[in-house]
């Protein structure tokens, strides 16, 4: 058991600071028990959201030592070990959101985007009972994006939300993953490319991936979701060549039918 | 307890809560490009040495690779000038054209345009080169972005049309490793044999290869542009193989880069006679 020293932001949509608190942490404890624990101890109104402690339910987000992290995933002694030595494990919420209190950030923005994305629009039924066949191969891609669990920690980290607040400009890569997981959709006859280009942003990722980095699932948003729907955007708009090839081969009408 | 002041909105270059060494990263980038681009363009100006044909080898460099015009220069001696004559697709120079303006000006643009706008080197540079971020967690030194959203990196969208020239010249270069394993024998006839600079050079290709072949442009059109693979047996197999290659598009990016620069300052060293090539055959 050690005394571990932490700096905790705290404060409300008006504004705040950093606090400082000290607790015991033994083997196992990850961030969110020992946001607890100082809880119990020492702040009983310290404001931390969570619900699972098993990093599916996407509640804790928070940034742990600056870096946009589930707290209920991050194990202690892997933060004390790149913590340097005498230095606190800092907390903070999430940058790229309004602040309720303390930890808890405003998320529901993240919700209106998702109404602005067209919906899933499937093709008529393959089978006369209503339903569809495909094919595993054509829905392995997309079951990446199904992981998601809305954490959210990818739109904080990204620069486009976090540092220039573009919001109503850029979807953020949450959305794009969304966008991707309807748009690669082997039933789907909906086309979001002239969205994606215009009302959703997409040339404003400029493809640091950070995103990818901080995805507690896994999801290797950049390469699989980002550029491909970028190169879809390319397709349709900035393209000539390839446009005038699938025209006289025919193709694309049946591209258009596939997007 | 103690009450800190800072505010979450604090922002200014280079504030960040992060505790690990976040600016190694793009430190070793920034430094990484900028000796290859000082390298690389020195070597165009300077533009000498970039085939070699002592002790009848036959390699020539990939910065001047393919050799559209060469400078019929005073001095030259006469293996390297039916050397040069053979590789150059339109024999010399014209009279008007300086003589600092070398073969590699000719064709440096392509494979220059295909790294610039990579969408690999595109994340890595805007954190090196331009702060935008400098690393994820970082506040950036400027308050407005236009990303390539807008003008003038939209133009980043011509990647593919990039590629399509890369490819093409994975193959020149590949027929130039071939013909360096022709060498010439005293008795002036071609013998195939293998050098180390056969394999400085097939390295070259099989590098340049992994990183060409394995752009997100490719794997787009390869396959990753429609939605039901399944009917579509043949790309969708080549999307997978596009896909290995792509997963490990970074590494096959430097490790390109590196062998590149050094394939050229092998035949550079040979060319001038300060390394002489050791024949296996």
């Amino acid at each position: 058991m050690a005394k571990v020293d932490f700096k905790i932001w705290r404060g409300d949509a008006k504004g705040g600071g950093y606090q400082d608190f000290s607790t015991d942490v033994t083997e196992g404890m990850v961030v969110l028990d020992s946001v607890h624990q100082i809880q119990a101890e020492s702040a009983n109104d310290l404001a931390c959201r969570w619900n699972c402690k098993a990093g599916k339910c996407g509640s804790c987000s928070a940034e742990v030592n600056g870096h946009p992290r589930l707290m209920c995933m991050m194990r202690m002694d892997e933060v004390l070990a790149e913590t340097p030595k005498g230095a606190p494990v800092t907390i903070q919420p999430m940058k790229a959101f309004p602040v309720v209190k303390d930890l808890v950030t405003d998320v529901s923005s993240n919700f209106e985007i998702k109404k602005k994305i067209k919906p899933f629009k499937p093709r008529k039924p393959d089978a006369e009972d209503g339903t569809w066949r495909m094919v595993q191969e054509d829905v392995d891609r997309v079951q990446e994006f199904r992981k998601c669990i809305e954490c959210f920690l990818c739109q904080d980290v990204c620069h486009v939300l976090r540092e220039h607040s573009l919001h109503d400009e850029f979807i953020g890569p949450r959305f794009l993953v969304y966008a991707a997981a309807l748009e690669m959709h082997p039933l789907d006859t909906e086309d979001r490319t002239t969205e994606l280009k215009n009302a959703h942003g997409i040339g404003y990722c400029n493809i640091t991936k950070c995103c990818t980095n901080v995805c507690p699932e896994h999801i290797t948003i950049t390469d699989n979701a980002i550029i491909p729907l970028k190169e879809r955007v390319v397709d349709k708009h900035y393209d000539p060549l390839g446009k005038l090839w699938r025209w006289i081969h025919g193709t694309e009408k049946e591209a258009n039918d596939q997007q | 307890m103690a009450n800190g002041q800072a505010s979450l909105s604090d922002t200014g270059f280079g504030k960040t809560m992060r505790r690990d060494a976040w600016w190694v990263q793009p430190l070793l980038t920034f430094l990484g490009l900028s000796a290859f681009i000082v390298y690389s363009t020195w070597r165009a100006f300077y533009g000498q040495h970039f085939l070699a044909v002592e002790g009848g080898t036959n390699y020539l460099s990939p910065f001047f690779s393919p050799i559209v015009y060469f400078h019929d220069l005073p001095g030259l001696s006469a293996d390297l000038k039916g050397a040069l004559a053979a590789h150059a697709w339109l024999g010399t120079m014209p009279g008007w054209v300086p003589h600092w303006v070398s073969p590699a000006f000719l064709i440096l643009w392509a494979p220059a345009g295909f790294r610039f706008t990579c969408y690999y080197y595109r994340g890595a540079y805007y954190k090196a080169f331009w702060a935008d971020p400098i690393n994820c967690s970082v506040s950036e030194p400027r308050d407005n972005y236009r990303g390539e959203q807008k003008f003038p990196l939209i133009f980043q969208n011509i990647h593919r049309y990039f590629f399509y020239v890369a490819a093409v010249f994975i193959f020149i270069l590949g027929y130039d490793a071939w013909q360096g394993m022709w060498f010439v024998a005293e008795d002036g006839d071609r013998k195939f044999g293998l050098g180390i600079g056969s394999l400085v050079l097939w390295g070259n290709v099989i590098l340049l290869g992994g990183y060409t072949f394995g752009c997100h442009s490719f794997r787009h059109l390869i396959g990753g542009g429609i939605n039901k693979l399944s009917k579509a047996p043949v790309r969708s197999k080549c999307y997978e193989c596009v896909g290995c290659l792509n997963a490990k598009h970074m590494i096959w990016a430097w490790c390109s880069l590196v062998w590149v620069g050094f394939t050229d300052l092998y035949v550079w060293m040979c060319a001038s006679g300060t390394w002489t090539d050791f024949r296996f055959f």
